[in-house]
């Protein structure tokens, strides 16, 4: 009986990503280019905002993923606590980076949506401002696994910091909802909901969506696999000094 | 446990430093503002909470990295781990002599220096309410960065990268609530909510702090 851990061993998850990571990334690249090409050519300009409102093929799904992100870091972190395979440690380090790079996506471009529609670049917005916390949590959370040395010290030690961050970012989500009051509009995706925007403008971004989920798990394959190989050659490394 | 608790509170008081530096740092932060924002007494009255509220943040994470690098250089950290205390209990007792020589200081010093800075008389209960209530927060969340980076060279930086995005809810609702207290308005509701987040970070981070420290000295 195959099990879901057999990829906690390094040789097999390379040797399984290796085969999957092509079509992961051919899959992302073919619906990233068919998304956007659908969402910016191909679909009526919005009655109020014009144009402007086709960086929303970049702005919501490059949110997403800047929460996802940190949930696969946590479920990672916490699969490292209890059940120690390093590969699991690896792919939260390795997804930190580009989740914080999709958070600086969608900070950027959602100012470049704010200033034509708001007419301010940025305001102190309940959800503009858990964004940019979330993003300092991204860079402490990147600094601490490069400041450590010892690998495993420093697995342990982001893994509680992953944790105990969660618990306080979801706070400061809160507590920043408290502070003020918001010019962002609400969720306007959602599974259980009857009302959407519109279907021409949903469909392409169902599919950039995609094409942002498959990037990501396309991206992080990527790094954990080099992590795995860096890991590997500092090992040789050591052993050929002591030989 | 007492008897760390005054060996703490003896060495942070003769090493020189802890007790009367973050002081001394809070007066000058206060002083400062009026130079940076210009003499003007009506902005300074809206603006008093939070800056009183920002100094004593920043004198708190000032003095943070003396809580363990001491302890981690001379060794003393290693005896405190192999003794029969629990960890969660050494960490928490490091907190409350963290608080003790500087949270404490600084809700005292407030009102004094929200005189300088002319806040309404309406506001200086709420203010010294909400740091009294607030600032253990900010020792005890201190205490697990200081642990966090306790094993790292020039760990100074990266604690306040890691502990200041920790400290975000509490000066919402510490400011908040000196805020409104100034304002004249209603402050329970945030008070409470900083009384909230204040006990369930005394409750539940020594334990994440007391692991951290073991996998350090692992």
């Amino acid at each position: 009986m195959a099990s879901l851990w057999e990829y906690a061993n390094p040789k097999k998850f390379i040797a399984t990503s290796d085969k999957v990571l092509p079509w992961v990334g051919g899959l992302a690249l073919v619906s990233l280019i068919v998304g956007l090409i659908w969402g910016f050519w191909f679909t009526p300009e919005d009655a109020r905002q014009g144009a402007s409102v086709k960086i929303i093929y970049l702005h919501v799904p490059s949110a997403l993923m800047a929460i996802n992100a940190w949930i696969m870091m946590l479920i990672a972190s916490l699969i490292w606590i209890v059940r120690r395979h390093h590969v699991s440690a690896l792919a939260a380090r390795a997804a930190a980076p580009v989740g914080a790079v999709m958070t600086v996506i969608a900070l950027i471009t959602g100012a470049i949506w704010g200033q034509p529609i708001w007419g301010t670049w940025w305001v102190w917005d309940p959800r503009l401002t858990s964004f940019l916390i979330l993003f300092l949590f991204y860079l402490g959370y990147i600094a601490l696994w490069a400041a450590i040395e010892n690998d495993d010290t420093a697995a342990d030690l982001t893994s509680v910091l992953c944790l105990v961050g969660s618990v306080f970012a979801l706070l400061s989500r809160y507590a920043v909802l408290f502070w003020n009051q918001g010019l962002h509009q609400g969720a306007s995706l959602s599974l259980d909901k009857k009302e959407n925007v519109s279907n021409v403008f949903y469909f392409p971004l169902l599919v950039c969506i995609a094409g942002f989920v498959l990037l990501f798990v396309a991206l992080v394959l990527l790094r954990t696999q080099t992590e795995i190989r860096a890991r590997r050659m500092r090992a040789l490394l050591a052993r050929e000094r002591m030989g | 446990m007492i008897a760390l608790l005054v060996r703490d509170l003896r060495l942070a008081m003769r090493a020189g430093g802890g007790f009367g530096l973050g002081l001394s740092f809070f007066l000058i932060v206060v002083v400062l503002v009026p130079f940076a924002v210009g003499p003007r007494p009506d902005l300074h009255a809206s603006i008093a909470a939070g800056i009183l509220w920002l100094g004593a943040l920043l004198a708190c994470l000032l003095s943070l990295d003396r809580i363990f690098a001491l302890d981690w250089e001379d060794g003393s950290l290693d005896l405190l781990v192999t003794a029969p205390l629990p960890l969660e209990g050494v960490v928490s007792l490091k907190a409350l002599a963290h608080w003790l020589t500087t949270g404490l200081p600084l809700v005292l010093a407030a009102p004094v220096l929200a005189v300088l800075l002319n806040l309404p008389t309406a506001g200086v209960v709420p203010l010294i309410g909400s740091l009294a209530l607030g600032t253990p927060a900010l020792s005890v969340i201190g205490t697990f960065g200081a642990a966090l980076t306790v094993g790292i060279k020039r760990g100074g930086l990266l604690l306040s990268l890691l502990v200041l995005p920790l400290y975000v809810p509490v000066l919402i609702f510490g400011a908040e609530a000196a805020r409104r207290g100034a304002e004249g308005q209603d402050y329970m509701t945030p008070l409470m909510m900083l009384a909230g987040i204040t006990c369930g970070t005394i409750a539940l981070l020594p334990f994440a702090s007391a692991a951290v420290l073991r996998v350090t000295l692992r």
